[in-house]
């Protein structure tokens, strides 16, 4: 009874405080982890009494010929850069469900602003196989001309904004377009996509904060791959993961496993639904596995255990689980599967041949798009260049057009 | 060479010697303003300075004569010299009234146009440029933004990359250090490296250069740092005049520009025409048209030149000043027929020695006009120090009128 008593209220700028004259503090860790939305077991079996938002056979299987199209793209391009045919690649092996099962959930308006592990999404909307070979050789094809490196898609006819190299920069941009469209009344959001290590940016905390006040329609999706190139997550953050922290910023948050399609699905769909109609940012933490090396640069057995990369690669494959739930529901079958993969592997290979041999971009690239019209002191120093490729000629590669 | 120079000198002191100096010119010039003392006003933490009785300001209490001689450099059509003073009377202003003027234009023609920084909705920015904007115009385009530079220059990036045209401003550009990230990163580089697929029309602006004891940090000359950035333009405004054109301009362009403003220069008063103008975001301004030597500044300098240079005629010299406001990139255009002309040529600047503005103008200039030429370019910048706090300390810290004297007769020798 005294301590109902004592109980009162303060009016602080802030809001109302309950106050109590027992001190105790908050706990820097909960006692139990945040829980993980699933909808499917590792079997790809529904677990049961699971909610989620349904998906057609003709979604699911869009769905799961995407996925498996995303590895065979990224297995073939690491490939081709260990031949030296490209001179960079990253892979998403691993992540492909966070890819796919996310892009499925948006509709072609939403803009995403992605980090660089997610190419799926461009390939959902529908870049294709030849347009990302034609990015990764720079040919004259690639719509940012050669002056990126490979993996640094982007495509405004898709809404899908140009990969930047630098981490986390996208959050705040993510937030801005959200800002823009809201402003615009537009009927969709913006995503943006990050890792575990990109939440440790201040852009990432600044952005969350923005989104909250602003009451943007943005969708924050993190991909929680356990490695921040050979940084662990417990180097990373002490938090309990990242879902945990949108309360923190006042923002509406959800674990998922990020290996499980359906689940990624429905709770990206409910998310934007959320997102789009009370104008709120919503935070998704997508858990999963990096099962490639951080990029063709990196050799991940370097600082983890081989057998730990295999084991989530095999039993845990994002991939496998999936098709094991379309093949329980009769929508998918071992020849369907041959079929695919055969096709995609020569179709793959075929748009490698030809972005190789394809004509690399002008010279005169160097110089445009800098601004909006090419000044006058670069216009003299593309001159210069020119007059001196003409007294060097044997110095400049032949396959480069002046 | 020496028969002209002492033939010039005959006319100068012909002309030194009628009623006033500004008379001499013979071109336009609008009408001055009377003594005002002159405030900066500071966040609520520090205190209200004033600066009447220091020496800088003695320019502006007796009259500033901004004349609006527009070098024809870059040619464009939307770059018109005022209506003569005498057929419209324009309307008097401060230049941060100059620069919200800009701003609440291009924001009412323009829907796209937002602002988006800290303290600039219902405060009303810490120099008041976007007063009584957000009241007009709402909260969602008058942004109030949380402590994050960074961020909200990427927030701004990102809207400009759907749509908007968003002018971001720093409180003080010194904290805009912390944006550098976005600015150079992706500001800069997007459009480049997207292959042309998207635009940034952003704004960046915000109040630079030092105060009055505003301290080190608060000090700061982001030119320097900012000039390297391909994909960017920079401008520094110094009149009400050009304050507003160079605002307009730089929202109308598709391109990211950089609006440097300085924090002394807020309260200068100017009368400007009624109707709509813009200036070239390109093109240095004419300040003052001479025979002897060139001297090219910009922002607040140009007014520690213009007292050197009443200095200076009463000694018989006939100095060109050129404000060259563009600082990304260089009007070399207006220079170069300067240096033609005068074939010497001194630069003033705030920011500091090693790596600015200066240091890259004289590198252009020697490259471009050497030939034309008769001593070498003198330099007259900052020291390669932080600004110190002390009052006395800080004013030698910049540039003085007295060594800008100097520097020309030495020149001329």
């Amino acid at each position: 009874m005294k301590a109902f008593i004592s109980c009162k209220v303060l009016d602080f700028p802030g809001g109302k405080v309950v106050f109590s004259p027992e001190m105790r503090f908050l706990s820097e860790s909960p006692s139990v982890y945040s829980q993980c939305y699933r909808v499917l077991d590792d079997n790809g079996q529904l677990i049961s009494h699971s909610n989620f938002v349904p998906v057609s056979e003709e979604v699911a299987v869009k769905m799961y010929s995407n996925m498996v199209t995303l590895q065979t793209l990224d297995t073939i391009f690491y490939e081709a850069q260990r031949q030296g045919r490209i001179s960079f690649y990253v892979t998403s092996i691993g992540e492909e469900a966070i890819n796919i099962a996310s892009a499925a959930a948006l509709t072609s308006d939403d803009i995403v602003f992605p980090q660089y592990r997610e190419p799926g999404v461009l390939l959902w909307r529908g870049f294709t196989l030849q347009e990302f070979a034609n990015q990764c050789f720079g040919n004259k094809a690639d719509y940012g001309k050669g002056r990126q490196m490979p993996i640094h898609y982007g495509s405004n006819k898709l809404n899908y904004f140009t990969v930047a190299s630098t981490i986390a920069t996208q959050i705040p941009h993510a937030v801005g377009a959200a800002y823009s469209l809201k402003m615009d009344k537009k009927d969709a959001c913006a995503v943006t996509y990050f890792g575990d290590g990109g939440t440790s940016e201040g852009d990432f905390h600044a952005a969350m904060n923005f989104a909250a006040v602003t009451e943007s329609p943005v969708i924050f999706i993190c991909r929680n791959n356990g490695w921040a190139i050979s940084t662990p997550t417990s180097d990373q953050f002490r938090s309990d993961g990242i879902a945990v922290r949108g309360q923190a910023y006042g923002v509406r948050s959800i674990r998922v496993d990020g290996n499980d399609a359906l689940a990624m699905y429905s709770a990206v769909h409910s998310a934007r639904q959320m997102a789009v109609n009370e104008h709120r940012p919503i935070l998704i933490e997508a858990v999963t596995y990096r099962v490639g090396h951080h990029s063709t640069s990196d050799d991940s057995t370097k600082y983890r255990p081989a057998n730990e990369i295999e084991w989530w690669r095999m039993a845990r494959d994002p991939v496998t689980r999936f098709r094991m739930w379309i093949e329980i529901n009769g929508w998918w079958g071992s020849e369907a599967e041959s079929q695919l993969r055969s096709s995609i592997r020569s179709q793959l290979l075929h748009a490698i041949q030809i972005a190789e041999r394809a004509e690399k971009p002008p010279v005169n690239d160097l110089f445009t798009d800098v601004y909006d019209y090419i000044p006058s002191n670069l216009r003299e120093q593309e001159k210069l260049l020119k007059e001196t490729i003409n007294r060097h000629p044997k110095d400049y590669p032949a396959d480069v057009p002046i | 060479m020496a028969a002209t120079f002492h033939g010039v000198r005959a006319t100068v002191a012909a002309l030194s010697s009628s009623s006033s100096p500004s008379n001499s010119f013979g071109c336009k010039r609008l009408i001055s303003s009377p003594s005002r003392s002159f405030s900066v006003r500071k966040r609520a933490s520090f205190t209200v300075v004033r600066s009447d009785g220091s020496v800088n300001f003695d320019l502006n209490s007796k009259g500033r004569r901004a004349q609006q001689l527009i070098a024809n450099a870059v040619a464009t059509k939307a770059d018109s010299s005022p209506a003569s003073s005498s057929s419209k009377p324009g309307h008097e202003l401060l230049l941060f009234e100059a620069l919200r003027e800009g701003l609440e234009e291009e924001m009412e023609r323009d829907p796209r146009v937002c602002v988006m920084g800290e303290d600039i909705g219902h405060y009303g920015g810490s120099y008041k440029v976007t007063k009584g904007l957000a009241t007009k115009f709402g909260d969602l385009r008058v942004l109030d933004t949380p402590i994050a530079e960074n961020s909200f220059t990427g927030m701004g990036i990102g809207a400009a990359m759907t749509g908007l045209r968003p002018v971001v401003e720093g409180m003080n550009m010194g904290f805009l250090l912390l944006a550098f990230n976005q600015i150079s990163n992706n500001c800069g580089m997007l459009h480049y490296t997207s292959g042309g697929q998207f635009t940034i029309p952003i704004v960046i602006r915000g109040p630079g250069g030092v105060g009055r004891q505003l301290g080190a940090e608060h000090s700061q000359r982001l030119e320097s740092y900012l000039q390297s950035i391909p994909g960017i333009q920079m401008v520094a405004c110094s009149t009400p005049y050009n304050a507003k054109g160079l605002m307009k301009a730089a929202i109308r362009s598709e391109n990211p520009v950089i609006l440097l403003e300085h924090v002394l220069l807020y309260n200068l008063k100017e009368r400007i025409p009624d109707e709509d103008y813009i200036c070239n975001l390109e093109e240095a301004e004419m300040v003052r048209p001479g025979e002897h030597v060139t001297i090219l500044t910009y922002s607040r300098m140009r007014y520690h030149v213009m007292q050197a240079a009443k200095t200076l005629v009463n000694k018989g010299y006939d100095p060109e000043v050129i404000d060259i406001r563009s600082l990304k990139p260089f009007d070399l255009y207006t220079i170069g027929n300067s240096v033609k002309k005068t074939h010497r040529v001194l630069i003033v600047e705030e920011c500091m020695r090693t790596g600015g503005i200066g240091a890259s103008l004289t590198a252009a200039i020697t490259e471009n006009f050497n030939d034309y030429l008769d001593a070498p370019i003198m330099c007259l910048s900052s020291q390669d120090v932080p600004t110190p706090y002390a009052g006395t300390l800080e004013e030698w810290t910049i540039v003085q009128p007295a060594q800008i004297v100097t520097a020309v007769e030495q020149l001329c020798q």
